[in-house]
C-alpha cells in the first residue's frame, strides 16, 4: 500500500464499502505484571470502528481507556502486557507481530495523538526535525517532498509554516497541540487514536480544536478513537460512544441513543452528574463510593457496589453484553431475551 | 543573555570568595605561617630578609588588615602571585606552569574519556534494561565507586609494577631522560601515563554510568519516546535523539559538580604515582610549608573548574535548546 | 573518592502521596518508615549493604569480640647472635599468631585493622549525621522560605559546590597543624554539606505545594509544625540516603587526608595505616597484606554506604528497580518492550 502525499482526500477512495470494519478488537486484555499484584486493566475488551468513524472511549481516571489505546497501538511498556485477545487493524493481527512488522504500519496508517504536546513533543528538536523523522523513517528522503508535506500539515491544521523551525517550548500550548495533530496527518492515516488531546487545554480552545479535528476528518476521511473523561465534549462529535468502568465496557452504541437514553445505571449516574443547562434545576448527584481494586476484581459486576438497581446475581456473576436497541449494554437489568 | 550574565556574575563572585579564603585562612588559623617559612629556608636571615618574606607573603607589618587585602587582590589579578618559599627565586606562576601540562594531559584526558565511555555505557545499559549488562553492571559499578582513589592506584602498582613489572609505577617519565619531542620520549611519557590514567578511569566511570542509566531510565519512560516509536523509527535513532539526547543533560550539569571530585583524584592520583602534576606540586608544597606556592595552586585549581563549569554550561546551551531562548 | 551517584533528587516517585486529611504528620512518618523497613528487606542491595555496615559497626563497638593485639605492641623476631639488639618481627605472610603479617615496626596488622575501625566509622557516621543535619537545615529553610533568603542560601551553597574542596581541605588542615578526628570532622561537615543541601531543597521545594502541607497550613498550625511534623518525615527516604552518600564521602576525604599524611599520624585509623605503610615503602619490601587490607577495608565500608545510597534510590524511584528475570521474559513475550531486544524476543513469543 504505497502513500501518495498529495493533496488528494482520500475520503474519496475510502467511499467504497470495505469488507469490514477498519479496526476490530476482540476480547482484548491488558494486565500490570508488578512484583506484588497483578492488576487487571482491560478486561476482554471488543469493539469496532469502521472506516471515517469517530469512536469516543469516555470512563473516570483509572478505567483503563489509556491502557486500552496503547494497547491498541502496541504502544505498552512493561510491566503492562497484553495478555488475550486480538487486534484486528485492516485485515492483520497486530498483537504478536515484531516491532519490525509494526514500523510498517505504525504512523501510515495508524497514527497517535497525545494527551500533553509538551510531553509528547521532544524538547530538544525542532518541529521540522521531528516531522522528518518520521518521514524518513518510512522512506521519504527527499527534502524537498520533505519540507513541502511539513509545510502542507501544518496549513491544515491553522499553523503559519514558519513555526517549522521552531522548538515545542516556543510554542503556545494550543498550537502545540494542533501541531501533534499535523504530525499525525503526516501520511494521511486510515485511523488516528487520540489520547485526551484536549485535556490540556482551556474550555474555549478545547472547542476550536474539537471543531478543527472534525473538519479535517471530514475532509481527509479517516477514523478517530477519542479518548477523553469529559463526555459532554464529545457528545457533538462523535458518530459512536463506548463507556468503559473497571476496565470492562459498560456500554456502547451510537452517541445520541447513548447519550439521550442510557441504559447502564453507571452511564445514567454519568449523564445526571452533568445537569443541562437549559433543562430544569435538578440537584447535583454525584455516583457514590470508588472504583473497584483491579489487582483483586470482584467475581460479579465490577459496578455492583456503587449501583443503585444492584441485585442479588451481580455480586455474583458478570453480566456480558447484552444488545438492546442497537445500543450494548453490560447489565442483568436487559436480561430478557435480548439478543447477546 | 540575562542567564549567562547571572552565570558569569556568580563566578566572578565564587572568585572572589576563593580570593579571600586564601587571604583569610593564614591570618586565622593558629601558628605564624611566616615563622614556619622561615624556619623552612634553614638559613639565617636578617630582619631585613625577614620583612621581604614577610612583604612577599603579603604580611606587611605596617599596613592594616584590609589595605593588605586590597594590596593582594591588587597582586593576584594581575598575576603576581609571590615567590615560592621552597624554590626560592622561582615565582609561582612559572612554576606552576611546568605542573600544568602535565595535569592537563592525564588528569584532563581521563576524566572525558571516563565520562564520554561512562555515559555510552550508561545509555546502553538503560536502553537494555533487564539484560545481563544491565543486572549485573549497577551493582559492580557501585562498588566501583565507593574505592578510595589512592588504594586504587596503589593496587594497580601493585599488580602491574612489582608483581608483574610490566609497567613504571613513578613519575611522568624515566628519571634522568631529557624531555624532547622524540617518540621514544612520547611513548615513554605514554607508558607512565597508563596506570595513573587506569587508576583515575577505574573510579570514575561508575559515576557516569549509573547517572546516565538512571535518568535514561526515566526519560525512556517519558511520551515523547512512546511517541517516537508510535512513529515508527528505527531504534537507535529513538535512543540517540530522543532518549539520550535528553538524558544526558542532567549528566553535563553533574559534569560540572563532578569537578571537585576530580581534583581530589587527580591530588591522590599524582601522590601515589609521582606523577609530576599540580597536584603532586600541591602536596609538596604542603609539606614544605611553601605558602606561596600552596595558595597559587588553590587559586589556580579553582580557575579552573570554574573554566569547566563555563564550559558545560556552554555544552549545555548547545544541545538544549530551551536553555537558549530561557531568559 | 568518586562523584555521588544519586539522581532522584527531587520527587520521590515510589511512597504513596500521604492523604490531605487531619491527623498527626508523625502517623504518616511512622507509615513511611514502616514501608521503609519492608522495602530494605526486599531489596538485595540493601541487604548486602546493611549486612557489610553491620559487621563494621559491631567491630567498631566492640573491638573486643575479635582476637588482637594491642596494635602499639611490637614484636620481636629470631635472636640472631652478631645483633646488637632483637630486630623486630617482620613479617610479611600471614601466620596464625600474625593473621596478616606485621609492619615494618613488627606491629600486628591485623590488630591494627580491627583497632582502627572505630575511629573510621565515628568519623563517617558523625560526619554524615552533622553535615545531613546542616544541609536539611539549610535546604529546607531555603525551600520554605524563598525568595531573599532562598536567594541567599542557594549562592553560598553553589558557592561551596564549586570551589574545589579537596584542595581546601588540605590548605585549611595544614594551617590547623593538627588533625584528630575531632578536626577532621569538623573540618569536613563545614566544607561538604553544600551538594545535599541541594537536593534536599529541591525536594522541600516540590512538597511544598502537595496538598497535605497546605491541609497543614489551613488547619492553622504554625510553620515550624509543618516543617518539623509535616515535611521532614515525609523526606525520610531522601534524608537517609543523604547520610549515606555524606558518611562516604566522609571516609573517603578523611582517609584521602590521613593518607597524605595530614591526619594524626600517632592514631590508629585506616587512613593512617596506610599513611605508614605507603611511606615505609610496604611495597618495596614485599609486605603486600599491609598496603592492601586497610584499603580494602576502607572500600567495603564505603561499598556499604554507597550500596545502601543506590538501594535507596531505588526505593524511592520505582521505575529504577531491577526487573526480576521471569517476569521480564513473560512480558517480552506478549507486550514490545523498550529498546534493545526487539525482534528477537518478540520472535520467541510466536
Amino acid at each position: 500500500m504505497t502513500h501518495a502525499l498529495a493533496d488528494d482526500p482520500r475520503g474519496l477512495a475510502r467511499s467504497h464499502p470495505s469488507h469490514g470494519p477498519l479496526l476490530e478488537v476482540r476480547d482484548l486484555s491488558v494486565e500490570y505484571l508488578l512484583e506484588q499484584a497483578v492488576i487487571n486493566a482491560v478486561d476482554h475488551v471488543s469493539l469496532d470502528v469502521g472506516a471515517g468513524e469517530f469512536l469516543a472511549i469516555v470512563g473516570e481516571s483509572g478505567c483503563g481507556k489509556s491502557t486500552l489505546l496503547f494497547a491498541i497501538a502496541r504502544l505498552l511498556y512493561p510491566p503492562a502486557a497484553i495478555t488475550g485477545g486480538s487486534v484486528t487493524f485492516q485485515g492483520r493481527n497486530l498483537v504478536g507481530l515484531t516491532e519490525t512488522d509494526l514500523s510498517a504500519v505504525r504512523w501510515k496508517d495508524m497514527s497517535v495523538v497525545m494527551q500533553s504536546a509538551m510531553n509528547a513533543l521532544n524538547p530538544v528538536l525542532s518541529v521540522a526535525a521531528q516531522f522528518r523523522d518520521a518521514m524518513r523513517a518510512h522512506g521519504v528522503t527527499s527534502k524537498q517532498e520533505i519540507d513541502k508535506r511539513s509545510a502542507e500539515v501544518l496549513r491544515m491544521v491553522g499553523i503559519d509554516p514558519v513555526h517549522l523551525k521552531s522548538y515545542p517550548h516556543q510554542l503556545s500550548g494550543g498550537m502545540r497541540q494542533r501541531a501533534m495533530i499535523a504530525m499525525a496527518m503526516l501520511f494521511t492515516p486510515e485511523l488516528i487514536i487520540m489520547d485526551e488531546p484536549t485535556s490540556a487545554l482551556d474550555v474555549v480552545a478545547q472547542r476550536s480544536l474539537m471543531a478543527q479535528i472534525k473538519e479535517l476528518q471530514r475532509t481527509l476521511g479517516f477514523a478517530v478513537i477519542f479518548v477523553t473523561h469529559d463526555m459532554s465534549l464529545v457528545s457533538h462529535f462523535s458518530d459512536r460512544l463506548m463507556v468503559m468502568y473497571a476496565g470492562q465496557v459498560s456500554e456502547v452504541g451510537r452517541t445520541r441513543q447513548v447519550f439521550d437514553a442510557p441504559k447502564h445505571p453507571y452511564t445514567v449516574g454519568l449523564m445526571d452528574a452533568f445537569p443541562s443547562i437549559r433543562g430544569p434545576r435538578v440537584p447535583l448527584m454525584g455516583i457514590p463510593g470508588s472504583p473497584p481494586d483491579l489487582a483483586r476484581p470482584p467475581e460479579g459486576c465490577r459496578f455492583a457496589p456503587r449501583c443503585p438497581k444492584v441485585m442479588p446475581r451481580c455480586e455474583t456473576s458478570l453480566p456480558p453484553l447484552y444488545q438492546v436497541e442497537g445500543v450494548g449494554v453490560r447489565c442483568f437489568l436487559y436480561d430478557d431475551g435480548g439478543a447477546r | 543573555m540575562r542567564f549567562a550574565l547571572r552565570r558569569l556574575g556568580f563566578f566572578a563572585l565564587t572568585l572572589w570568595a576563593a580570593l579571600s579564603l586564601n587571604f583569610l585562612l593564614p591570618r586565622v588559623m593558629p601558628g605564624n605561617p611566616v615563622e614556619s617559612a622561615i624556619a623552612s629556608l634553614h638559613v639565617p636571615l636578617t630582619p631585613a630578609e625577614m620583612n621581604a618574606i614577610a612583604a612577599q607573603f603579603g604580611i606587611n607589618q605596617h599596613q592594616g588588615l584590609v589595605s593588605e587585602y586590597f594590596t593582594y587582590l591588587g597582586h593576584t589579578l594581575t598575576g603576581n602571585l609571590g615567590v615560592s618559599f621552597v624554590h626560592y627565586p622561582t615565582p609561582v606562576t612559572s612554576y606552576i606552569a611546568t605542573g600544568m601540562w602535565w595535569t592537563l594531559g592525564l588528569v584532563g584526558t581521563a576524566t572525558i574519556l571516563a565520562f564520554i565511555l561512562g555515559t555510552a555505557v550508561g545509555a546502553i545499559a538503560a536502553w537494555r534494561r533487564g539484560s545481563r549488562l544491565d543486572s549485573t553492571l549497577p551493582p559492580l559499578l557501585v562498588f566501583t565507586t565507593a574505592i578510595p582513589y589512592f588504594w586504587v592506584g596503589l593496587m594497580l602498582i601493585l599488580v602491574f609494577s612489582s608483581v608483574l613489572g610490566w609497567l613504571p609505577s613513578q613519575g611522568g617519565y624515566t628519571l634522568g631522560a631529557t624531555p624532547t619531542l622524540s617518540l621514544s620520549f612520547i611513548g615513554d611519557v605514554l607508558q607512565h601515563a597508563i596506570l595513573p590514567a587506569f587508576a583515575l578511569l577505574i573510579t570514575s566511570i561508575g559515576g557516569w554510568v549509573l547517572t546516565m542509566r538512571n535518568t535514561m531510565v526515566g526519560t525512556l519512560t517519558e511520551d515523547y519516546v512512546r511517541m517516537a516509536r508510535a512513529k515508527g523509527l528505527p531504534p537507535h535513532r529513538i535512543m540517540m535523539s530522543y532518549a539520550a539526547r535528553n538524558a544526558i543533560l542532567p549528566n553535563l550539569t553533574g559534569f560540572a559538580m563532578s569537578l571537585g571530585f576530580v581534583v581530589s583524584g587527580a591530588i591522590l592520583v599524582e601522590y601515589v604515582f609521582n606523577y609530576p602534576g599540580v597536584g603532586f606540586m600541591l602536596f609538596n608544597a604542603v609539606n614544605g610549608s611553601d605558602y606561596p606556592l600552596m595558595q597559587g595552586l588553590f587559586l589556580l585549581i579553582t580557575v579552573v573548574v570554574l573554566l569547566c563549569i563555563v564550559l558545560s554550561d556552554i555544552a549545555t546551551a548547545i544541545l538544549d535548546p530551551r536553555t537558549r531562548t530561557a531568559a | 573518592m568518586a562523584m555521588p551517584i544519586s539522581v532522584s533528587s527531587g520527587q520521590p516517585a515510589g511512597l504513596p502521596e500521604p492523604s490531605a486529611l487531619p491527623g498527626p504528620g508523625g502517623a504518616r512518618g511512622r507509615a513511611a518508615r514502616g514501608r521503609l523497613t519492608t522495602a530494605i528487606r526486599r531489596n538485595r542491595k540493601a541487604t548486602a549493604g546493611v549486612i557489610l555496615l553491620a559487621l563494621f559497626t559491631l567491630v567498631a563497638l566492640f573491638p573486643g569480640l575479635v582476637p588482637h593485639y594491642d596494635p602499639t605492641e611490637i614484636f620481636f623476631g629470631a635472636k640472631c647472635p652478631s645483633c646488637y639488639s632483637t630486630p623486630a618481627l617482620v613479617q610479611s605472610a600471614p601466620s596464625a599468631a600474625h593473621w596478616l603479617g606485621t609492619d615494618l615496626e613488627g606491629h600486628d596488622v591485623f590488630s591494627q585493622v580491627v583497632v582502627g575501625t572505630r575511629a573510621v566509622l565515628v568519623l563517617a557516621v558523625v560526619t554524615g549525621l552533622l553535615t545531613t543535619l546542616i544541609a536539611m537545615v539549610v535546604g529546607v529553610a531555603a525551600a520554605y522560605l524563598g525568595g531573599f533568603w532562598d536567594g541567599v542560601l542557594n549562592v553560598v551553597t553553589d558557592m561551596l559546590l564549586v570551589i574545589p574542596l579537596f584542595p581546601l581541605l588540605i590548605v585549611i588542615v595544614k594551617y590547623l597543624g593538627q588533625s584528630g578526628n575531632l578536626v577532621l570532622i569538623l573540618v569536613l561537615t563545614v566544607t561538604g554539606w553544600s551538594y545535599t543541601a541541594r537536593q534536599l531543597r529541591s525536594q522541600a521545594q516540590s512538597l511544598r505545594n502537595r496538598d497535605f502541607l497546605l491541609a497543614a497550613k489551613v488547619r492553622g498550625e504554625r510553620s515550624f509544625y509543618i516543617i518539623m511534623v509535616e515535611m521532614i518525615p515525609t523526606m525520610t527516604s531522601l534524608l537517609l540516603a543523604c547520610f549515606l552518600g555524606n558518611a562516604l564521602y566522609a571516609v573517603l576525604a578523611g582517609s584521602g587526608l590521613q593518607f597524605l599524611g595530614l591526619g594524626d599520624p600517632n592514631m590508629v585509623s585506616w587512613g593512617t595505616t596506610l599513611y605508614w605503610a605507603d611511606s615505609q615503602g610496604a611495597l618495596q619490601s614485599g609486605l603486600y597484606l599491609w598496603e592492601i587490607v586497610p584499603g580494602l577495608c576502607i572500600a567495603l565500608l564505603g561499598a556499604a554506604f554507597a550500596l545502601l545510597n543506590y538501594a535507596f534510590d531505588e526505593i524511592s524511584n520505582p521505575a529504577l528497580r531491577p526487573l526480576r528475570a521471569k517476569k521480564a521474559r513473560r512480558q517480552a513475550a506478549l507486550a514490545a518492550p523498550i529498546g534493545g531486544r526487539l525482534a528477537s524476543d518478540d520472535a520467541r513469543a510466536s
